[in-house]
């Protein structure tokens, strides 16, 4: 019945199945598969593969022991430290404000909560640099704040708090950013059943509110650590550049490139790279499980 | 436990939930909340859990005041809508929560908790599931499940949000039925919210029924659906038939229809109501009804035969609906376009100037059942 009668402009939908079939679609014929994938690894090995192999080679160039004699400076150890200290301070920070502002702008309603969600997102918005710049003119010692903590002996910039502060300004909205879309998809249903069953504010949270997002702070916080340690522009304007004393790894490796100490600088920058690569790691190992855990929300709203 | 409710009134924003209202529920009643969606309904459950914050009155469990008291003390149980299970620990671990999270020195042991949790599934029939998560429960499950948990506590005010809307026909009404056992097993004072009606009739001893945050009528099922004391109550409980019009000596009329009322004083805009099944249809008026419709719709699924028809020669806002028995309607068999008119026995009046309507009725003796039609089975049947 269809083959004599339907028809469409003048064509039997048999003449239509079989133009479609007789034709292939654009990128099914080999040569534009092959040139595509071709260009595709070419750049990744050109942009990415590469530089990253260069850091390795040259930060091994002058042979294992140089390596090391560069890793264990005096200047790239005090260096590492500082890093590790302001991103272990960093990362708790975040990991509790994020928390609460997302607790916040999900389970309640207040007005100005839009204007919140949109503030949250100032630092990815801002260049780290005239954070820096912006901090620098608070709390610095001519500054609005800064002079009258200078009254009182406490200084923030030119020293480690400073760097701590920008860090925690820059990275501040990576943990807020993972969590509020989970926890508005889940919304506030189960905790709600959790206190009518009489759970206090910490037996939600730590029974029903974190093992629901756990993963989604998990990879936040993976986020916050990585930037942390490779942040560069907000820290170089308020650390002053004091070797040992408050350089961090990202600024220590600009040092050492500028007083042509090319195979020092490179080691340094070898470090970072391991740091960005075992994130890189943990971050996909992180997303295969969110998606694991997508998958079953999905399934339970079928 | 009752449940007493001073005065509450609710406000969001610009949008009024609930104006101040009042309401009593005795101790070990199953209390229905009836009402379109947006009436305010889930407004004042949710207030009564103290999940929400009224904003002015009271209430009150047993004759103390728990306005201030916070949800965690109230010790109601609450089922949600959507079951609200955590997604994370399994059907015992959800049913035994309530349990766990009890101050040490209230707390059951361990022991005492696996047993109670064990009585509870065999309760709601899911013991062979109690290792499972909740996305792997039907609907039906996954709301056993929450009304478990909800009693593990061992409440005496259970408070359910309309607790089988998300459920299939079938399963709604084994549920239903099931939480009446229930009820009557363990002797909780419970409110449920519904927006469906024969829900709400079925399974309550008092129905209290809400439109645009107020109370309009509490009553039993029975008086509720005999005496409803307003248009809306009238009109949420099943399908109603309107004629509006004016009374003139005697006679409410619209255009060509009219029906008669004894000594009722001459009025503008007043408008009767009948019921589908307080109404009789005839292929020729009665002395008393003037009611001319053409039949436009036939449905023959249940227990009687829902004809759908229009007014005919006057104007009714929504068409009208007759039940008919299967009986008459083989005699009669109705079609499409055919004509009639329909016979009213009781009917529920409204003046302009009153809310509460005044019943009406019409002496059976002038009526002839639909007869002089098609086939000989007709009369045998008229007779009978």
């Amino acid at each position: 019945m269809v083959d004599k009668g339907l028809t469409l402009k003048g064509l039997t939908i048999k003449d239509l199945t079989m133009r479609t079939s007789a034709h292939l679609r654009i990128g099914d014929q080999p040569w534009v598969k092959w040139s595509l994938i071709t260009l595709a690894l070419s750049l990744v090995t050109l942009l990415l593969l590469v530089p990253l192999f260069a850091i390795f080679a040259q930060a091994f160039s002058g042979g294992l022991e140089s390596y090391i004699a560069n890793v264990t400076d005096r200047f790239t150890l005090h260096a590492i430290g500082l890093t590790l200290f302001v991103a272990a301070l960093t990362v708790p920070i975040n990991l509790v404000f994020g928390v609460f502002l997302a607790w916040l702008v999900t389970r309640f309603e207040f007005p100005g909560r839009k204007l919140l969600i949109t503030l949250i997102d100032i630092p990815f918005a801002v260049s780290p640099v005239v954070a820096g710049l912006l901090y620098l003119l608070l709390y610095g010692s001519n500054g609005w704040i800064g002079s009258r903590l200078m009254d009182h002996d406490i200084q923030l910039m030119f020293s480690w708090p400073g760097i701590l502060m920008v860090t925690v300004f820059v990275t501040c909205p990576f943990v807020a950013r993972e969590l509020i879309p989970l926890m508005q998809q889940q919304g506030k249903e189960e905790e709600e059943a959790g206190v009518t069953l009489g759970a206090s504010g910490w037996q939600l949270f730590r029974r029903i509110t974190l093992p629901n997002i756990q993963w989604a702070l998990i990879y936040g916080v993976v986020l916050t650590n990585a930037r942390a340690v490779g942040e560069f522009g907000a820290v170089s304007v308020v650390s002053g550049n004091i070797r040992g004393e408050t350089n961090t790894l990202p600024l220590h490796v600009e040092l050492l490139y500028q007083d042509y100490n090319v195979v020092g600088a490179f080691a340094s920058s070898s470090l970072l790279a391991g740091i960005a690569l075992l994130t890189l790691f943990v971050k996909s190992f992180v997303e295969w499980r969110q998606a694991r855990q997508r998958q079953a929300l999905n399934e339970e709203e079928i | 436990m009752s449940i007493r409710v001073e005065n509450v009134s609710k406000r969001f924003g610009k949008f009024q939930a609930l104006e101040p209202l009042s309401l009593e529920i005795p101790d070990g009643q199953l209390v229905g909340l009836l009402g379109p969606s947006g009436s305010g309904k889930t407004t004042l459950l949710r207030i009564i859990a103290g999940l929400e914050s009224a904003d002015t009155g009271r209430i009150l469990f047993h004759g103390d005041d728990v306005t201030g008291v916070h949800v965690r003390d109230r010790r109601v149980g609450f089922v949600f809508q959507h079951y609200a299970l955590f997604r994370h620990m399994t059907v015992a671990e959800n049913i035994a929560f309530g349990l766990e999270v009890m101050p040490k020195g209230q707390r059951p042991n361990a022991k005492e908790i696996k047993k109670r949790v064990h009585d509870l599934l065999e309760m709601v029939q899911l013991g062979q599931l109690a290792n499972r998560y909740p996305a792997q429960l039907s609907g039906g499950q996954k709301q056993r499940v929450a009304l478990a948990r909800a009693l593990a506590m061992q409440p005496q005010v259970l408070l359910l949000d309309e607790p089988f809307g998300a459920l299939d026909a079938k399963v709604r009404k084994d549920l239903r039925r099931w939480l009446r056992n229930l009820h009557d097993e363990l002797h909780f004072t419970s409110v449920f919210v519904t927006h469906d009606q024969e829900e709400a009739l079925e399974l309550s001893d008092q129905v209290v029924v809400m439109s645009a945050g107020k109370i309009e009528q509490v009553d039993t099922p029975q008086t509720l659906y005999a005496q409803p004391d307003s248009r809306f109550v009238l009109g949420f409980l099943g399908h109603i038939n309107v004629l509006q019009g004016d009374v003139n000596q005697g006679r409410l009329s619209q255009g060509n229809a009219w029906i008669t009322l004894n000594d009722h004083p001459n009025a503008k805009q007043v408008e009767c109501y009948f019921r589908p099944h307080e109404v009789k249809l005839q292929t020729q008026p009665s002395p008393t009804a003037h009611l001319p419709l053409k039949v436009s719709a036939v449905s023959l699924i249940g227990a009687e035969v829902r004809v759908e028809l229009e007014a005919d020669g006057w104007s009714s806002p929504e068409p009208w609906e007759v039940g008919i028995s299967h009986a008459e309607y083989n005699a009669w068999q109705p079609m499409r376009g055919d004509r009639c008119y329909a016979v009213p026995e009781v009917g529920h009046l409204f003046s302009s100037d009153k809310t509460e309507p005044e019943l009406i009725q019409w002496s059976q003796a002038q009526q002839r059942p639909v007869s002089t039609a098609r086939s000989s089975v007709v009369s045998l049947f008229a007779s009978a």
